[in-house]
């Protein structure tokens, strides 16, 4: 174990969704490196309390990596510098003593900021509102087994659907793009039997949401796939492409 | 007032069907002038909104999360049992019954177990429908596996996070029906009260978390699914904003509080490393089929470890005790979670603890890895062990693992009829939020089952015998008591913002959980619990003087949200303490140490404590009152547990 | 909107133009670049002159190449359009962005590269297009020995003012086949003699490689063929075609005239 650290936080505070906000310089003092890092940003959020003062506000909840609540960009990158790993489980021994960390919350004009660190990403909500679902009522659907799945499909559907919706892939695209998102819903339902009669109007419907929402376009740099805490591939965009062009252009409606 | 389960006559397998048939229908083209509020977004709660929606009500849908996909059902690894007999290896709707209630040490109500597992099958047809990416095998069908113990393969899986994919395909139905104007849906916003008009539920209070609003909503009735309240014990395996507040709320306001002891304590999870610890990671407990457990022989053994002074890899054999292996010889590691928890802490008790804090014990796969090869232990676990690697720096494949128990699940909860209903009309309570199906203990898989169960195909039925009764007559906010449950919402909100103290709130919820581990945690006893509920009461009276609860309420004030929910904690604490003293008995999860066997097993007293514990508040400070609803077994045989 | 404009005019429809657009301009390149190899000749010009008339005049050439001077205008407008949605979709930036942790320099800097390449082809084209059709450009005669295709005479023609008729016949009695062209040649010739220009061609071309080793396959997944059988295949072809061979043919020879002739 080594010994515990001094660090220093650039840390983006802003009070609300209207105020201008700016970069605030704290220290953060004997971490431990076993803590994660929004431990870390509690052992900061106490010293602070403790002067009266107003924490520094983060999205965060189940701290285990699976409800894609935290959205901290560390240090030029979003949930930091460790490989397919959510803020909440980056640890401090990924840092050095002494080391100074930016913190800022993602940037999108869809993802507006609501205070400080916490941004509000309804925006995704609304794309799966918009298409993001099977129409089947509750009751009335044939037995789990009547719709034998392919395993390669169904796993690859998985692959499509671990999809923590953390907002990642927007915040680390140069321009914005939530296609990483979106292509990996419609993906796991383009996958799927059970996803076919919608296939189309799907798409159609997510993508135009997507647009209305006022993310950026896709330039296929690939940083939504390195940055994707879930390692969601990119060959979902090309996925979701191909479907939308179809839909578009060569299918016949009827 | 009496008790009523409202359990249907006859033979236990028809009780649900006739009980269906029973039920007063809402005309369809009434169904629209209904409106439910639902409070929760997880499994339970998502299912309920997406449900009642689809059939034609209008549903107000609350969360305190920022999108309703984010609620902790999504948290949960494991599975989802259901007795489908897939694998043709003897299950049926009867065993998954005889097991839950089994599982739960026989204080879980017939009837409802018995209809849990009935719909369990139908459960899983609505999510492969919804396009639920279940495991499969190669010839495109669903796989299950054996989970927790489970003689038979029951349990269907995705991956390594079942929860979240379960819960996506709640969201997606919940979506569509948002989408479709039969949802409104209200993110990050925390439901503060219960609004009663005579005695029946009529709305919510709740504080809007962005802007601070309190906002009155009316509806004809009140659905909570707002999950367990294990965070009572700060450190857990729960989410960071799980809390008692809504239900505890509901309470307040006339609803009783069944089990409120019974909590699960699970045997693998990642050790505490320190005190800035804000949560614990569980780890999936397959690990204890090849992991063996074990601590040092003695005192001075376990001391030389934590000084680092030396290498728990050079240690001897004959320095070494698989104290499971050698208890329980027949069972081994693979004795219960409750069993394996409690022996853990014994350890700890007597100083034989490892790691820097002493607090956790071994669970090591040399064996296994010289036997099976380091790959075929990967294969089978390597996520896990990646997971463990990056929370503790340590190699499992070089040393072993370290352990402790964490609390995971709590099986107590609102008390409620066999229509999910609690004791105020109007008023619901749906998956872990309500006490109903699991008894004292949970058997793995089965937190699921019952959230999506209660939602899907429990509350649709039974919600529309109370609205015909009442009828569909307009509902709004003008009643006065909105403004006086308003009224009270705000001004304890003041109270808490006049608090200038010199403590955090998290300080305080600390201590808290501590108090509630050490003494209402795995082992409990009359003196340590008597000392506890007044450690509580002291602690409480301290946080109303001493704590600090910055800035205001029309702004985001995550202290102020502590605040309130740690408050209602400090009032919850008390309960359970006193539910746990009134239950002089050992079963599942409650372990009095005064009730053991001989071998120092747990020990229930059927004759005396064959009940649920429903507790009816009276007012602040004050002791509440215990009803009791007599538990009838008409099916199964009551058995002691024993693995030696 | 018409359906049709509604689907270009979405964020998916602008890229769809822009993986069309330049996947045209990539075979264009192949066809210039297979063109030009005529400079490497050592006929004073005589095959790229006649090369330079059959590509100005052959009807089905002139309708590609409206459609390549189309597709240059749209795919640089389009890629205007992008950038300055890029902008709205992120109006307040990162004081901290490690973009080199995610993804390679090429696929972030397409613009600039892009806008390289786009005032190279100014230079380049009103320079050597546009006079070619416009300006004052002398002609050269050439005559070939029919017996010995190495003998070659030439006789330019400076400009008068007055343009002299395009010819390739064969003038039996003399023994000859003479070819009557303008001279294109000889301004390439000028221009690759200075260092500058040679210059900007080198670091036109070098960016003209990031552009193509990040467009091509992009072009690829954007259309939504993106199959695991042929990526290899489009990958080697981006990177190893389109990002070195191509825009080092055409680095070689304004550097080959510089240095060689």
């Amino acid at each position: 174990m080594s010994e515990n650290m001094n660090l220093t936080l650039k840390v983006w505070r802003q009070k609300n969704a209207e105020a201008k906000g700016q970069m605030v310089t704290y220290s953060a003092k004997n971490i431990s490196p076993d803590m994660s890092f929004l431990e870390m940003l509690d052992v900061v959020n106490e010293g602070l309390i403790k002067k009266y003062e107003d924490p520094i506000h983060f999205d965060h909840d189940c701290r285990e990596g699976i409800c894609g609540s935290c959205s901290l960009h560390i240090n030029g990158r979003p949930h930091g510098p460790k490989h397919a790993t959510t803020s909440c489980q980056l640890h401090m021994r990924s840092f050095k003593d002494g080391e100074t960390i930016v913190i800022e919350p993602w940037r999108a004009a869809a993802f507006p900021v609501i205070k400080d660190l916490s941004t509000n990403r309804q925006a995704f909500d609304r794309i799966q509102q918009a298409g993001g679902f099977i129409s089947v009522n509750t009751g009335g659907v044939p037995d789990a087994n009547e719709i034998p799945i392919p395993k390669v499909i169904a796993d690859e559907a998985f692959n499509s659907a671990t999809c923590i919706q953390c907002g990642a892939c927007v915040a680390a695209c140069k321009n914005a793009s939530a296609m990483l998102f979106v292509s990996a819903k419609v993906s796991q339902l383009a996958l799927l039997p059970q996803g076919q009669p919608e296939r189309y109007r799907r798409v159609q419907a997510m993508v135009a949401q997507m647009d209305a929402e006022g993310f950026g376009h896709c330039t296929n740099t690939g940083a939504c796939e390195a940055e994707c805490p879930k390692e969601i591939s990119i060959s979902n965009i090309a996925r979701m492409n191909r479907d939308y062009f179809t839909a578009r252009l060569i299918k016949d409606e009827v | 007032m009496m008790l009523d389960s409202k359990i249907p006559d006859g033979p236990l397998a028809e009780k649900w069907s006739k009980h269906k048939f029973n039920l007063k229908l809402v005309n369809p083209s009434n169904k629209r002038k209904y409106t439910v509020i639902v409070v929760g977004t997880g499994l339970a709660g998502s299912s309920a909104a997406a449900s009642l929606a689809e059939l034609g009500y209008n549903v107000k849908s609350f969360c305190f999360q920022d999108s309703p996909r984010r609620a902790h059902s999504i948290a949960a690894q494991g599975g989802i049992n259901a007795a489908k007999n897939y694998q043709n290896d003897g299950d049926s709707v009867f065993r998954l019954f005889y097991d839950t209630v089994k599982g739960g040490d026989y204080r879980a109500r017939e009837a409802n177990v018995y209809r849990l597992a009935d719909v369990s099958v139908n459960i899983i047809d609505q999510c492969v429908a919804q396009g639920v990416p279940f495991a499969r095998e190669y010839g495109g069908l669903l796989d299950n596996r054996s989970f927790g113990g489970a003689q038979v393969s029951r349990t269907f899986y995705a991956r390594g996070q079942t929860g979240q994919q379960l819960l996506l395909g709640a969201y997606s139905a919940q979506s569509r029906q948002i989408k479709l104007g039969k949802i409104e849906q209200y993110s990050r916003h925390e439901m503060m009260d219960v609004v009663t008009v005579d005695g029946q539920a009529k709305g919510i209070i709740t504080r809007d978390l962005i802007t601070g609003e309190i906002e009155s909503h009316a509806a004809h009735a009140v659905l909570l699914c707002t999950g367990g309240y294990g965070n009572v014990f700060y450190l857990s395996t729960n989410a960071m904003g799980c809390n008692v507040t809504a239900t505890w709320k509901a309470h307040k306001r006339g609803a009783y509080f069944g089990n409120p002891c019974f909590t699960q304590i699970h045997p693998t999870c990642i050790p505490v490393s320190g005190e800035h610890q804000s949560k614990l990671t569980l780890m999936s407990e397959s690990l204890r089929n090849d992991g063996r457990v074990w601590a040092p022989k003695t005192k001075e053994i376990a001391e030389k470890l934590r000084k680092s002074e030396i290498k728990v890899t050079d240690l001897k054999e004959e320095d070494r005790d698989y104290f499971l292996e050698r208890k329980y010889p027949a069972f081994g590691n693979l004795v219960p979670r409750d069993v394996a928890s409690r022996n853990a802490k014994e350890i700890v008790d007597e100083g034989r603890g490892v790691g820097k804090s002493g607090i956790a014990v071994y669970l090591d796969f040399a064996e296994s890895i010289s036997r099976l090869g380091e790959d075929s232990v990967r294969a089978k676990y390597g996520n896990l062990f990646d997971m463990y690697y990056q929370i503790t720096d340590e190699n499992p494949y070089q040393q072993p693992m370290r352990i402790y128990p964490a609390v995971h699940y709590t099986m107590g909860g609102l008390w409620v009829d066999y229509n999910l209903q609690t004791t105020v009309p109007g008023l619901y309570c749906l998956g872990e939020a309500n006490f109903s199906d699991h008894g004292a203990n949970r058997l793995g898989a089965s937190a699921l089952m019952q959230g999506l169960a209660d939602g899907y195909f429990v509350i649709p039925y039974t919600i529309g015998d109370y609205l015909a009764t009442i009828g569909p007559a307009a509902v709004d906010t003008s009643h006065p008591a909105f403004a006086e449950t308003k009224k009270h919402v705000e001004e304890r909100i003041q109270k808490l913002l006049s608090l200038k103290g010199t403590r955090t709130v998290d300080e305080f919820h600390r201590d808290l959980g501590l108090i509630m581990w050490e003494y209402c945690g795995m082992a409990r006893s009359e003196e340590g619990l008597i000392k506890a509920k007044g450690l509580i009461q002291e602690l409480r009276a301290s946080f109303w003087k001493d704590a600090i609860v910055p800035g205001t309420n029309e702004e985001v004030n995550t202290s102020l949200e502590k605040a309130g929910r740690v408050a209602d904690f400090l009032e919850l604490g008390e309960l359970m303490v006193d539910d746990a003293l009134d239950r002089r008995e050992s079963c599942g999860g409650h372990f009095r140490l005064e009730s053991q066997t001989e071998e120092g097993e747990a020990l229930r007293d059927d004759e005396n404590y064959a009940y649920v514990a429903a507790w009816e508040y009276k007012a602040d400070n004050s002791p509440e009152e215990l009803h009791k609803e007599e538990l009838v077994y008409e099916n199964v045989k009551l058995s002691q547990r024993s693995y030696k | 909107m018409s359906k049709f404009a509604q689907t270009f005019s979405s964020s998916l429809g602008k890229k769809l133009i822009m993986s069309l657009t330049g996947l045209f301009l990539c075979t264009f390149l192949i066809v210039h670049l297979i063109g030009n190899l005529q400079l490497f000749k050592d006929d004073q010009g005589q095959a790229f002159n006649a090369y330079s008339y059959f590509m100005t005049h052959f009807p089905p050439i002139k309708v590609i190449s409206y459609l390549l001077y189309a597709s240059i205008i749209v795919h640089s407008v389009y890629a205007l359009v992008l950038t300055r949605n890029k902008n709205k979709a992120r109006p307040v930036g990162y004081a901290s962005y490690d973009g080199k942790a995610n993804s390679p320099w090429s696929s972030r800097n397409m613009g600039i590269l892009g806008t390289i390449i786009l005032v190279f082809l100014v230079v380049h084209m009103s320079n050597f297009w546009a006079r070619y059709h416009w300006g004052e450009l002398p002609t050269a005669r050439y005559e070939v020995s029919l017996t010995n295709p190495n003998d070659v005479k030439i006789t330019p023609i400076p400009f008068n003012g007055q343009e002299i008729a395009h010819a390739d016949y064969v003038d039996a009695p003399a023994g000859v086949q003479v070819l009557i062209a303008k001279d294109l040649y000889k301004i390439v010739y000028e221009s690759f003699k200075q260092w500058w220009y040679v210059l900007l061609y080198v670091i036109a071309m070098s960016a003209l490689s990031f552009h193509l080793i990040h467009g091509f396959r992009s072009a690829f997944q954007t259309l939504g063929w993106n199959n695991s059988k042929y990526v290899p295949a489009i990958r080697f072809l981006g990177e190893w075609v389109f990002g070195v061979l191509i825009p080092l043919g055409f680095a070689a020879m304004p550097l080959y005239i510089y240095f060689f002739k």
